[in-house]
């Protein structure tokens, strides 16, 4: 790299160093610290009391990623088996929700999860709900809407990777397969499969990482009572159990959590390109 | 002798309605080493592909071993491919890559066999030593030998090579070629290889099937492509020919620039139209006092083992291959023994390569000019 570039790199550093660094460094402190400003490491001893909210978010976290790879993976690999023009359209498809904010689209299946909600209604409609001699069929405020609502969000970062890998193969490999004798199941499993690995890798973190964290979907579909990690750490900032020292300690943990499992994936996609480096 | 293999039978493919094959009827012999020939875009890779099953053409017929096969996969053909870009699967190395093809058959072909069938391919390829290494991190040659092995290690009775070479620099081709050929003998399996460079198909091939635009132009052995080149584009495309227009006036006689000459071909009609491909090494350069025909010399090439000159004759440039060095500008006669003519019937290819015809008009003349006693004289054969 010639200096010229390397000063070009200079303001990406210095906005990482502000943006970037300095925040992780300032959670850290506040992580190991009391109100007083003494140091202490009563942040950590005290969240064992919500290890059942680490448990609960990653368990549905973990759901939502496997169904967003359940569902991801064969629709990413019919889409890069499509026309050109297909592809287009259907790329669009994918990527279209993403540019209506989150929050809206939580909001939209919000009225459509309700007691009184699109759904029920039309349960009632077609006689459903009268023939289970039922009010409704509950839906918002139950894990299930929680994982629906992060599933739906998330599915478009399962997918791209995946197509992206997909779609970059060289077709003649295929070819090659089935000219070794390989039936279309063996072609699969002996070389698309392999050579996807990356995209998966990436689309699990992707999926995984923002699931495991939100608080948004957790709120607004899951009712608050069942908490998760994202609705414990804002309450700790913004929330009626103000506690800045607490809420950066859980921080810490989770990223650490984070970390181990994306560095557990990456094994499976050792060295492919595409995969997210850590 | 030859026992036949595979029967392409009135085979057509069009993609989208634009014809790439046209009624091609061909047929490859067993323990052949027969060589498709022909310039980019011909139909080479697509002749290939039907036989490798990865096409069904859109009309006539495959056949195998007397069985028609249009509709069995690739993966149940006695057919294995070697393709342009090699295709081996980077996600393992040298050993599994040979051996992916065994792991599938079945019956299950027990580890102790396939670790000795790719063994003895990695022995055939010379890469004994490789098993571990990556397919990635070998050179281009490497990779090469690797999918030929992968290929023959399943026993084919075919091989298909879809210019196989064709990555790889010009010493390591001439190895490859002599390599492949050494293979071909020894395994006495039928090889269909594939190229676009003439010099290959000649030095390796029992046959060559020379293509262009989708039809079969000639098929024979190298020394009757090369010597008997049926029409004017096989004869453009085998090596380097200059082609006139000519007349046949009677049998072994053919006029060119309104001269007559001496040639060997006969059974044409009387004063037709004609082809004369006069190839450069068949020219043989005489002071301008004996020669049949006189020229200028407009440019020279050294070429190591001769000197490619090109001579204007009446407006029209002719190449010829000499050992003797004839400086720019220097008037030179010729002289072509019978044998040097090559005559063919006109073919849809005249004037495809080079326009003579223009020429013609401004030959005319000075021909008028300076054979005023020749022409007044007809029925002379220069000798
Ligand atoms: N799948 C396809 N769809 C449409 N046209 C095709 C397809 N495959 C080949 N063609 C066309 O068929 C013609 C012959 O192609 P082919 O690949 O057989 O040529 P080739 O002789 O192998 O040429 P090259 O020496 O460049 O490899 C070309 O005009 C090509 O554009
Ligand atoms: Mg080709």
């Amino acid at each position: 790299m010639t200096r010229g570039m390397k000063r070009l790199s200079i303001p990406y550093i210095v906005w990482m160093a502000i943006f970037v660094v300095a925040p992780i460094f300032i959670v850290l402190i506040y992580a190991v610290t009391s109100s007083s400003g003494a140091f202490t490491a009563a942040n950590f001893s005290n969240m064992l009391s919500y290890s059942g909210v680490f448990a609960r978010s990653m368990w549905l976290a973990f759901i939502a990623t496997v169904i967003c790879l359940v569902i991801g993976y064969p629709a990413a690999y019919i889409l890069s088996r499509l026309g050109p023009g297909a592809q287009k359209i259907c790329m669009m498809l994918v990527i279209l929700p993403m540019w209506i904010n989150s929050l809206l689209r939580t909001y939209a299946w919000m009225s459509i999860l309700e007691n009184t909600g699109l759904l029920n209604r039309f349960f009632r409609a077609i006689g459903l709900l009268d023939l289970l001699g039922i009010e409704f069929v509950p839906m918002i405020n139950t894990p299930g809407a929680v994982v629906l609502g992060m599933v739906y969000d998330f599915l478009p970062f399962m997918i791209l990777p995946i197509y992206s890998v997909l779609v970059k193969m060289d077709y003649t490999l295929v070819e090659a397969a089935e000219d070794l004798g390989a039936t279309p199941a063996k072609v699969f499993t002996k070389v698309t499969l392999p050579l996807s690995v990356s995209g998966v890798v990436s689309g699990v973190t992707m999926v995984f990482v923002p699931a495991i964290s939100t608080f948004v979907i957790s709120r607004l579909l899951g009712g608050g009572s069942d908490m998760l990690l994202g609705d414990l750490i804002e309450m700790q900032f913004l929330g009626t159990a103000y506690n800045p020292h607490l809420g950066s300690a859980i921080s810490i943990v989770m990223m650490v959590i984070v970390v181990i499992c994306m560095s557990l994936m990456n094994r499976f996609g050792d060295g492919e390109e595409g995969a997210i480096p850590l | 002798m030859a026992k036949e293999l595979i029967r392409l039978s009135h085979v057509s493919m069009a993609f989208d309605g634009e014809v790439v094959l046209d009624d091609m009827n061909i047929y490859f012999n067993d323990k052949e080493f027969l060589t498709l020939l022909g310039p980019s875009g011909c139909g080479k890779t697509t002749t290939l592909r039907i036989v490798g099953g990865f096409l069904t053409p859109t009309s006539g017929d495959v056949f195998f071993d007397g069985v028609r096969i249009n509709d069995v996969p690739p993966s149940k053909r006695q057919v294995n491919t070697v393709f342009q870009r090699y295709a081996l699967f980077p996600h393992l190395n040298v050993y599994e890559n040979v051996a992916f093809g065994l792991r599938l058959q079945r019956p299950k072909i027990s580890e102790k066999e396939t670790a000795a069938r790719v063994g003895e391919m990695l022995e055939t390829v010379s890469l004994r030593g490789f098993e571990h290494r990556t397919v990635t991190s070998l050179s281009g040659g490497q990779q090469q030998r690797v999918a030929i092995a992968r290929a023959l290690v399943m026993r084919p009775k075919v091989l298909l090579l879809d210019e196989p070479l064709g990555a790889l620099d010009m010493r390591l081709r001439k190895d490859m070629q002599q390599e492949l050929k050494r293979i071909q003998q020894q395994m006495e399996i039928t090889f269909i290889y594939v190229t676009h460079d003439q010099e290959e198909a000649l030095a390796m091939s029992d046959t060559v099937v020379v293509m262009n635009a989708g039809k079969i132009q000639q098929i024979g052995s190298p020394e009757d492509i090369y010597n008997e080149p049926k029409n004017a584009f096989v004869a453009d495309f085998i090596g380097e020919s200059n082609i006139v227009d000519g007349i046949m006036r009677a049998d072994e006689v053919v006029e060119i620039f309104g001269r007559k000459f001496r040639c060997v071909d006969k059974g044409f009609a009387p004063d037709e139209e004609v082809d004369v491909v006069i190839r450069p090494e068949d020219v043989d350069i005489v002071p301008p006092e004996k020669g049949l025909l006189i020229g200028t010399v407009t440019s020279v090439t050294f070429k190591g083992m001769h000197y490619d000159i090109i001579v204007d004759f009446y407006g029209f440039k002719w190449l010829i291959e000499t050992t003797d060095f004839c400086p720019v500008g220097e008037r030179i006669g010729i002289d072509i023994v019978p044998e040097g003519f090559h005559i063919m019937k006109k073919s849809i290819y005249s004037g495809m390569f080079g326009d003579y015809s223009s020429y013609s008009e401004e030959y005319d003349e000075i021909s008028d000019a300076e054979y005023v006693e020749e022409a007044a004289n007809d029925g002379e054969v220069p000798e």
